[in-house]
């Protein structure tokens, strides 16, 4: 039997919608089959809580008398870009202080202006007659400014790798700190919690689905950079490496510092933690096959990371259950396992997500496109432009 | 019988002394050595576990702060600072002495302070910077 969102909005307005979460559905098609649920069960809440490198914001810092042009911006002695229109720029979450390298960045700013602290502003510009102003040094807070949003490139990553070292020294990466001779493992996904492994095919999240997004609402944009949905899957849908991604945007304005937290992995650099939760409403049985999968289905690829190549050697695959379980066999070795991904955010925004909707508060929506089905990730390769 | 561990620095003056041999020999305490090196200052670091009556650890103490071994109680070194904590778990597969753990209901990140075996492998992996250390 299926159901439309517009006859779900209904009752989640009238404060009847059923909703799980991506963990209670599991048991509960266990018990009730696959039928009664898509029967009983409006929406299911998937959420995650990552390191998201691909982050940032657009910030619009209002004029100053006599105006500016800013070409060049700091934003607590961070780097922001600011080739766009005269007091418009993009602060991304990866980039370092000027001034204290990776204790402070991007992500730190973001942070920084969500909480509602102040935050110096610096602009230097070139001059022109409509704008003559050559320099700015003031400061600015998220009351201060015109609009401030998220607007994050990539996000979501449907699945990930599982990172290791091979080699004999201790490696710092973007998955963590690595111990030599396969000293532990990393891996970071929500996985059965995990928005895009709960509608593997993106049948009901697109663009313009509404999310919770990082403790506010807000909206996918686009499909992110390297979504390549053509990824080797697995029969229940899931794919082996990261496959979808997601753009999203929202407002910053509104965001609370619980569900976005800067981070700084050792020896790598600075990112941000970001906290998404999406609604999947359960339209039919299809749905409900999707929605049961659990950690034991997820499998993730093993990659060495003292590899610096792009394309790392594997060590075969394991599923999230057993990764989860603290330890994994390489290579005959038992591997310590250290999640990157945080489980207990996931499930606490799941909640929240879960409760917006019973209450009322979160109303559906129906995407405006959908996510592609084709693609695969380009790698960028050093040539000449005749080689081109 | 209590067990007590601590962390001990042996300044480049003493540390040839056969310092440990007398926590058997005169306090008969049972000790085990769960990490020990020398820095390339030629100061000793040990970490140790040891085991006796309560009087006789107190004796042994007042012993070794009089042969100049710097004394610290290893179960107040490292911290987890729970407000800071974001629960991902990065911390337990670096752990050597298993004193990180995730609760088994919850998955949320524990530290037992007593299973801490000082190897400091956990300061630099915390992306949130929930570790700290007191040594």
């Amino acid at each position: 039997m299926a159901k439309t969102i517009d006859e779900i909005n209904e009752k989640i307005k009238g404060g009847k919608a059923v909703v799980l979460t991506a963990e209670e559905i599991i048991p509960y098609v266990e018990e009730n089959g696959i039928k009664k649920t898509a029967r009983d069960i409006d929406v299911v809440t998937t959420a995650t809580f990552s390191p998201m490198c691909s982050s940032g914001a657009f910030i619009n810092f209002g004029h100053s008398d006599p105006p500016i042009k800013m070409s060049k911006v700091w934003l607590n002695d961070v780097p922001a870009y600011a080739g766009i229109a005269a007091v418009d720029a993009y602060i991304g979450a990866t980039e370092l202080s000027e001034t204290e390298g990776m204790a402070y960045g991007g992500a730190y700013v973001i942070e920084d202006l969500i909480a509602g602290k102040n935050v110096k502003l610096r602009a230097t510009a070139y001059g022109t007659d409509c704008y003559p102003r050559k320099e700015i040094s003031t400061y600015i807070n998220k009351d201060t400014i015109n609009q401030a949003y998220l607007f994050n490139p990539r996000n979501v990553y449907q699945n990930y790798s599982v990172a290791t070292n091979s080699s004999s020294k201790t490696i710092y990466t973007y998955m963590g700190k690595l111990l030599p001779n396969f000293g532990n493992a990393t891996y970071s996904s929500a996985g059965q919690l995990s928005p895009l492994l709960n509608d593997p095919y993106y049948k009901t999240i697109g663009i313009g689905t509404k999310i919770f997004f990082g403790g506010t609402t807000g909206f996918v944009a686009w499909h992110g950079t390297q979504h390549s949905p053509e990824t080797e899957r697995l029969p229940n849908g899931v794919p082996v490496g990261g496959a979808g991604t997601l753009a999203l945007i929202g407002d910053l304005k509104q965001m609370s510092t619980k569900f976005i937290k800067a981070a700084t992995f050792t020896g790598y650099g600075i990112t941000m933690f970001v906290g998404v939760g999406i609604p999947i409403p359960v339209i039919d049985d299809e749905m409900v096959e999707y929605l049961k999968v659990k950690d034991e289905d997820i499998y993730a690829t093993i990659y060495d990371y003292s590899v610096q190549r792009r394309n790392r050697p594997s060590y075969g695959r394991v599923n999230y259950k057993e990764l989860r379980s603290g330890k994994i066999i390489i290579h005959r070795k038992e591997v310590p396992t250290g999640s990157i991904s945080s489980y207990p955010k996931a499930r606490e925004i799941a909640n929240i997500l879960k409760d917006w909707i019973k209450n009322g508060a979160f109303i559906l929506t129906q995407p405006v496109a959908n996510l592609p089905m084709q693609g695969t990730t380009k790698t960028l390769n050093i040539v000449s432009e005749e080689e081109l | 019988m209590a067990t007590e561990k601590l962390m001990l620095n042996f300044s480049p003056k003493i540390v040839k002394k056969p310092i440990v041999y007398r926590i058997v020999k005169d306090f008969d305490l049972e000790f085990n050595i769960l990490r020990a090196e020398i820095t390339s200052d030629l100061e000793g670091k040990m970490l140790l576990e040891i085991k006796g009556s309560k009087e006789k650890i107190k004796e042994c103490k007042k012993y070794l702060l009089k042969e100049g071994v710097e004394l610290r109680e290893a179960a107040k070194g490292i911290i987890l600072d729970k407000e800071e904590c974001i629960n991902c778990g990065i911390c337990i597969s670096l752990c050597l002495g298993k004193a990180f753990y995730l609760k088994e209901d919850t998955y949320e990140v524990n530290f037992d302070k007593n299973k801490c075996i000082l190897c400091g492998l956990c300061l630099n992996c915390c992306p949130v910077n929930a570790i700290k250390s007191k040594i």
